[in-house]
């Protein structure tokens, strides 16, 4: 029989996953014995007051930790990366829960909708801590599967049921090569644990391993939505509803890429050469890709979807670096990004929900002026998705090109410009068709006043103000940024 | 803090157009008027305290921005940057009380913006640090869109898209420049950058000056822009924003990159003279009154950069004298293009003129304007012109020789203007009714009339107080003091 040492556990760093279960428990049961308009409140009051929660214990937690240790005998870390990652997770959440709250689901399912929203964050929240392959895995299929119901929650829909469908096939599918290449990781090294890989059979070239880590960038970019692996994106991101894509587009894109860096770093020091440079090739797919399928999108979610792919590719640059800048520039990079992303597609939810039908890009003409808080701030987003100023994204950019540069790859950073130039042309024709249109071809809506969703419109703003207040207060954000990023081991 | 305020009295004024919810478009209007008249009160109370004896930077204000790679937000002035805000403050002014006088729609977003652009170009001016600079030089492009593709013409929407591409390319190939220098120096402030020998960060700030100037073959964006703008928009566009890209020119491009500079001297002195002998053939060849001046620019774009380019005393003097002086002509040239303009609803040569019969002021101003444009001996433009050319001839006569040409097309194409405007028979778009210049278009244009030949007068006010009267020196050790 084999001695079983049970491990000791840091629950203190386990809050923010315990609080969000509970959350999620609550959400289930609780509604069960409400009705209406108290069984909606009831469950976004929860959803909202534990994401928050949970964001606090990670920055409580995030002010103690100095180093990264490994919790939960090796299964788990507790650092900074992993703590600033689970901030900008929950609060991800609490603005999707704010796009939510109007939403006309039925009201049978709005206790399932936030019990799965809490807990895609919960998995994601563990899975940002992974310290080994299983639990990347555990973590990783948790937070899909919440996503995949997610997706087809909307039930009556006929698009959302397709992308649910889409979805988990094709994430099925890449979950099962990440399965894979970590079979082939453990086989070729014998640990599952990231630093014990790192040790395993040093200097030595070895195909299986290889063929481990290119199965396992494969199916991490999968959930990053990076070309060649991101047939699914345009599909679920079009066909979920709008509240749910706005959750996904930033907060799967935090998840996967800080775990990523992670996990590379950590586990495939020795192999840094070969990752770098898929990295910098799949950066390369997604940008042109991204960029010239968003050209002749006429679907607003699509096209944001594409342009969620090109920046896929901009996020992946500062990773492919693979220094210190780098790091820095991934994880601030992301703060301004999953602002925007949610507030552009809370955007797209407003004028879905006053026009009660999907929205093409030309259903926005005239919106700016007659709905000048949106369309300001879509008109913000957009400049920002750009890369001007004053949106942190601008900043963003420009770290994750000086990472790509003090690499050594100028050439990278052309590749990203070039990119940049091409994304004028869709970014600002939604602006265009905003505040420019002709009046000639101006879609009036059915008239009286448009719907007031207070909950909405403070996300926007809040998202609003994270754009903007990314780009003023970069200093000490980057500060945080380099401190989280510190320990980690750079190969450059 | 004194720059700091220079900056912030627009851009708060612009922020309150935009979130306040104005009644009326006087009131938002007169709003913006009185914002632009307070910067540029704040400008001239700044240039009474100026030490023009002194060279180094000054009212100047440095907080840290990120430490990690040396950016900081680093704003202060430098005598030659004092005179180009100071164009910029007058210029909005100007802009802003025409744009009153021809009542935009949506007063307040419109108000808002243009002060926005002024706070930007300001900003430009007096940025110390690579990265404040290319921050300040991008906020300068979103309102130009907007101003252009909503209140512009009917072939707008083509315009902005063009200028935007285009000039984002030239910009983002500069951010490129600008990284790798600032890391290669481990600072991005630019009073502590060192020179630099790579002729390819070199031309990433060139491309993205070049676009924005505009110089010739990279104006493919401007004829468009400038005919489908706002008059005060194009005035702002050729009187402000080319300046921007010239000072570009001045105190980086130049100062930081000695060695491509002299490098690549005659290629670049030799796309500066073709497009200032091609800005002027188009000129003269223009169907309309926008065309004319929007070409002219062009060709005075490159005979500033000719003066930059000599790298001596005498050029740089003239060029500085010259951006102020094109500032000023383009800026009224625009804004009588477009009273001319609204008064016959279209800017054709061939369904204009004899305008100057019964309207004397209309007709004197233009003239007025135009001989200062063509570069009469005595005018500031003659003084400018004069200057850049005695400079460049130490490079080489031949340069002088193609300035002095084109010195003369510019008679012809701002004669032809002139007559086809104003002489002749009444053309078929001009109604017989048509107003002379109302008392406002009169104070708004007479004032930058008035400081033209305010100049012409006295051109040294410019040149004694520049570079604190070392120009190749100051230029060449980067302005460090």
């Amino acid at each position: 029989m084999i001695a079983f040492a049970r491990p000791t556990i840091d629950w203190g760093a386990l809050s923010p996953e315990l609080v969000l279960l509970g959350g999620v428990a609550l959400t289930l049961v609780v509604p069960l014995f409400l009705r209406g308009r108290a069984r909606r409140g009831f469950s976004a009051a929860v959803a909202l007051l534990s994401l928050a929660a949970a964001a606090v214990l990670a920055g409580v937690l995030a002010t103690r930790d100095s180093a990264s240790t490994e919790i939960v005998a090796t299964a788990l870390r507790r650092d900074q990366l992993a703590e600033i990652a689970q901030i900008l997770l929950c609060g991800s959440g609490v603005l999707a829960v704010g796009v939510s709250l109007a939403e006309r689901e039925s009201d049978e399912r709005v206790g399932e909708y936030y019990a799965l929203l809490l807990s895609a964050v919960g998995g994601m929240v563990f899975f940002v801590a992974a310290n080994n392959l299983i639990t990347l895995f555990l973590g990783l299929e948790w937070f899909s599967i919440s996503l995949y119901v997610l997706t087809a929650i909307a039930v009556d829909r006929l698009p959302s049921l397709e992308a649910g469908l889409k979805y988990l096939v094709v994430g099925s599918f890449g979950s099962a090569i990440l399965l894979f290449g970590s079979a082939l990781v453990y086989g070729a090294t014998g640990a599952v644990r990231f630093a014990e890989i790192a040790a395993g059979r040093p200097g030595r070239p070895d195909a299986l391993l290889v063929a481990g880590l290119a199965m396992l960038l494969v199916g991490l970019a999968f959930k990053v939505s990076a070309a060649p692996f991101h047939m699914w994106t345009p599909d679920v991101y079009q066909g979920a509803p709008t509240p749910v894509t706005a959750f996904m587009s930033a907060a799967t894109k935090v998840a996967a890429l800080v775990l990523t860096m992670r996990v590379l770093v950590t586990a495939f020091p020795g192999q840094a050469d070969l990752w770098t440079v898929a990295l910098a090739v799949i950066v390369c797919i997604s940008l042109a890709w991204g960029n010239l399928a968003a050209l002749v999108q006429s679907d607003v979610k699509r096209m944001l979807a594409y342009s969620s792919i090109s920046h896929a590719g901009f996020l992946l640059m500062p990773i492919a670096a693979g220094n210190a800048l780098g790091g820095r520039a991934l994880l601030y990079y992301l703060v301004s990004y999953a602002a925007m992303s949610i507030g552009s597609f809370a955007v797209v939810a407003a004028r879905e929900r006053e026009l009660a039908r999907l929205v093409t890009v030309e259903d926005f003409a005239g919106f700016g002026w007659e709905r000048p808080g949106h369309g300001l701030a879509l008109g913000l987003f957009m400049f920002g998705f750009v890369g001007l100023p004053p949106a942190g994204l601008f900043l963003g950019k420009f770290y994750a090109f000086s990472a790509a540069i003090e690499r050594g790859w100028t050439w990278l950073a052309i590749v990203g410009i070039v990119a940049t130039v091409v994304s004028i042309y869709y970014y600002l024709g939604l602006v265009r068709m905003m505040y420019m249109q002709p009046p000639e071809l101006r879609l009036v809506p059915a008239g009286g006043s448009p719907p007031r969703d207070p909950a909405l419109a403070a996300t926007v703003a809040a998202a609003a103000v994270v754009t903007i207040g990314s780009f003023v207060a970069a200093g000490p954000l980057i500060d945080v940024m380099r401190d989280a990023v510190a320990f980690l081991g750079f190969p450059r | 803090m004194e720059t700091t305020v220079l900056i912030a009295i627009p851009l708060g004024a612009a922020l309150a157009l935009w979130l306040v919810p104005w009644r009326s478009s006087v009131a938002a209007g007169g709003f913006a008027l009185l914002a632009a008249l307070a910067d540029l009160a704040w400008w001239v109370a700044l240039a009474g305290r100026f030490d023009f004896g002194f060279r180094d930077l000054q009212f100047d204000l440095h907080a840290v921005w990120f430490a990690d790679l040396g950016v900081s937000y680093h704003v202060g002035l430098f005598d030659f940057s004092l005179w180009l805000t100071g164009l910029t403050a007058l210029v909005t002014v100007a802009a802003v009380a025409y744009g009153m006088w021809a009542g935009r729609e949506r007063p307040g977003p419109y108000f808002g913006l243009i002060l926005f652009l002024a706070a930007a170009t300001i900003g430009v001016f007096a940025a110390q640090d690579l990265l404040l600079f290319y921050v300040f030089w991008e906020a300068m492009m979103i309102p130009l869109y907007v101003l252009i593709g909503v209140w512009g013409g009917p072939g707008r929407i083509g315009a902005t898209i063009r200028f935007f591409i285009y000039t984002m390319a030239g910009s983002l190939l500069m951010l490129v420049s600008i990284i790798v220098f600032g890391l290669a120096n481990g600072t991005f402030d630019m009073t502590k950058l060192g020179t630099n020998g790579s002729a390819w960060i070199f031309l990433g700030f060139v491309a993205a000056f070049a676009v924005k100037a505009p110089i010739w073959p990279f104006h493919g964006w401007l004829p468009d822009a400038y005919r489908e703008a706002p008059a005060e928009v194009s005035a702002l566009l050729s009187g402000v924003i080319s300046k921007a890209a010239a000072y570009g020119l001045l105190r980086i491009a130049i100062p930081y990159f000695p060695d491509p500079v002299a490098d690549l001297r005659v290629p670049i002195l030799t796309i500066a003279a073709v497009g200032l002998v091609y800005g002027s053939l188009l000129a003269f060849r223009a169907p309309d009154v926008r065309g004319v001046i929007a070409y002219s620019s062009l060709a005075q774009l490159g005979l500033i950069a000719i003066g930059l380019f000599a790298v001596n005393d005498s050029g740089l003097n003239g060029a500085v004298l010259q951006m102020v002086n094109h500032g000023l002509v383009s800026t009224a040239l625009f804004l009588l293009a477009g009273g001319i303009e609204r008064r016959t609803s279209t800017g054709e040569l061939r369904l204009l003129g004899g305008l100057a019969r019964g309207r004397p002021v209309l007709a004197s101003i233009l003239i007025a304007v135009g001989v200062i444009a063509l570069a009469v001996p005595g005018s500031t433009a003659f003084a400018g012109e004069f200057l850049v050319l005695n400079g460049i001839f130490t490079r080489g006569w031949g340069w002088s020789v193609v300035g002095a040409v084109a010195i003369v097309l510019a008679a012809m194409y701002v004669l032809r203007l002139v007559s086809a405007v104003l002489h002749l028979d009444p053309g078929s778009a001009v109604p017989e009714q048509a107003y002379d210049l109302r008392p406002l278009e009169v104070s708004v244009v007479g004032s930058l009339l008035a400081v033209l030949l305010f100049l012409s007068f006295w051109p040294a006010a410019v040149t004694d107080h520049v570079f604190g009267g070392r120009p190749q020196a100051t230029v060449t050790s980067q302005f460090q003091p």
